[in-house]
């Protein structure tokens, strides 16, 4: 059974209360994942801010990291909105900084991945298109509607087209947020997986521990991997969050 | 996923507690009749991202951090670094005004100091000039001054020559008539009338 445990990929998902709370019959517990919720919070937040406290005008190798972040966000959303879409910068940073430093914090071994629940990156990515579709509606009002109206296309071609773009408009939330869920929860699963192998081949003895150096190899490479995904996923997370909110800026194609 | 569902199965009962990492399978209560005031507790068995009776308690906490990370980077951490990068970009563009600025005064003084050498040089080339001039109005004068005295002393000289020639060639008359009386006096013995004599030397003088 303690065997099974060490080696038992799932085990790292599991949801435990730390504090119970129940409200009006939902489950509102304190867990593992809100505590890691606070800490990423905690842990970004201090980060920013205790970097750029001395408000260096020549920056300190921390500070300019936390510049670094801000001025590759800010460039991302230019590039992708427009100087209009900067009004979206606190937003796409949050984001961005909050899966970057969860994801990030998740590669501590015996730490909770935030990311992993389809939950939370559901929620992120709900956020995301409602604030597409709120600001969209808002800005540009029943105009919005173009957006599943590409210019160009032929008259016979334009049901088919729109039935597309609508199809695609409502997958976006259900691709961004599985996109970022499935990575984490893959990787996870692969590094527990391949240090589950090493575990369990060394205890056999010495052939074992020879063999067992292979997947150890690979546990190594994988954790590489793992730290370039945690932020390829936060990048890519915000790159689609970009492009979805110049569609709430630029419905017309 | 078969068996491992069938091992959250077991380890769930601890679950309020600590990590059931270790525990000692609490079957004795496994069934669902402890969880069913929790509607969807009868799920917790599944794989944890997809168990429902979760999602609550995940989109409450997240909702609360997230919400709060937001506020803060908004308020505070963002027109923080704004605030740095913008110092940044107008001191370097203010220090790039400086040395511009500085740049233009020290062409300007390169202007001025070439300006006065030229001015210099024109002086120097006018005082050599004016020297050179007067020393050779000088020399002028000088040259004129003697060739005046020479010429004044020429003309004297012609003077005096005409004079003596003038007077010289008014004796030609006397010595002429003088000869010719001597020579007609030896020629004819007889008195030789001296104005014919002279009226005769005038014609011959012409």
């Amino acid at each position: 059974m303690a065997a099974a445990d060490k080696v038992d990929p799932i085990h790292q998902f599991h949801i435990n209360k730390l504090i119970p709370i129940e409200i009006g019959g939902y489950d509102l517990s304190f867990t593992n994942a809100s505590l890691f919720m606070v800490a990423t919070v905690i842990v970004a937040s201090a980060f920013l801010y205790l970097t750029t406290s001395n408000r260096g005008l020549i920056p300190s190798r921390l500070q300019s990291v936390s510049e670094m972040g801000y001025e590759f966000v800010a460039s991302m959303l230019r590039d992708a909105a427009g100087t209009q879409g900067m009004k979206f910068f606190p937003l796409v940073f949050s984001l961005f900084m909050f899966v970057l430093v969860a994801n990030l914090l998740g590669m501590v071994p015996y730490f909770f991945t935030v990311t992993s629940h389809i939950i939370v990156t559901f929620a992120l990515a709900s956020l995301v298109i409602g604030t597409v579709i709120v600001y969209g509606f808002w800005k540009h009002g029943l105009h919005f509607f173009h957006l599943f109206v590409p210019s160009g296309v032929p008259g016979v071609l334009l049901p088919l087209v729109v039935a597309i773009e609508v199809i695609s408009f409502l997958s976006r939330p259900i691709s961004l947020s599985v996109r970022l869920f499935a990575n984490m929860l893959a990787g996870h699963i692969t590094l527990k997986v391949f240090s589950g192998f090493v575990v369990s081949l060394s205890a056999m003895g010495a052939v074992g521990i020879a063999g067992s150096i292979l997947p150890l190899a690979m546990a190594v490479a994988l954790t590489g991997l793992e730290f370039l995904v945690s932020f390829l996923q936060a990048y890519v997370f915000a790159v689609l969050t970009c492009m979805y909110l110049n569609d709430a800026l630029h419905p017309g194609h | 996923m078969l068996v491992t569902s069938a091992h959250a199965q077991e380890t769930t009962p601890a679950a309020p507690g600590a990590e059931p990492h270790g525990t000692p399978p609490a079957d004795a209560h496994g069934g669902a009749a402890a969880h069913t005031e929790v509607p969807g507790e009868a799920a917790h068995g599944a794989f944890p991202p997809f168990d429902a009776s979760t999602f609550p308690s995940q989109l409450l906490w997240l909702a609360i951090t997230f919400g709060l990370f937001y506020l803060f980077l908004k308020r505070v951490v963002l027109p923080r670094i704004g605030g740095i990068l913008e110092l940044r970009r107008d001191r370097i563009a203010q220090d790039l005004d400086q040395a511009a600025l500085m740049k233009s005064e020290a062409d300007a003084a390169v202007a001025a100091y070439e300006q006065e050498l030229t001015e210099a040089k024109a002086k120097a080339n006018g005082i050599g000039q004016q020297a050179r001039d007067a020393a050779k109005g000088e020399a002028d004068a000088q040259r004129r001054k003697v060739e005046g005295e020479l010429e004044s002393k020429l003309a004297e000289a012609e003077a005096r020559i005409a004079s003596i020639k003038a007077s010289a060639m008014a004796e030609v008359g006397s010595i002429a008539e003088d000869t010719s009386a001597a020579i007609v006096q030896r020629l004819t013995g007889g008195k030789v009338d001296r104005a014919a004599l002279a009226a005769a030397v005038k014609a011959a003088r012409g």
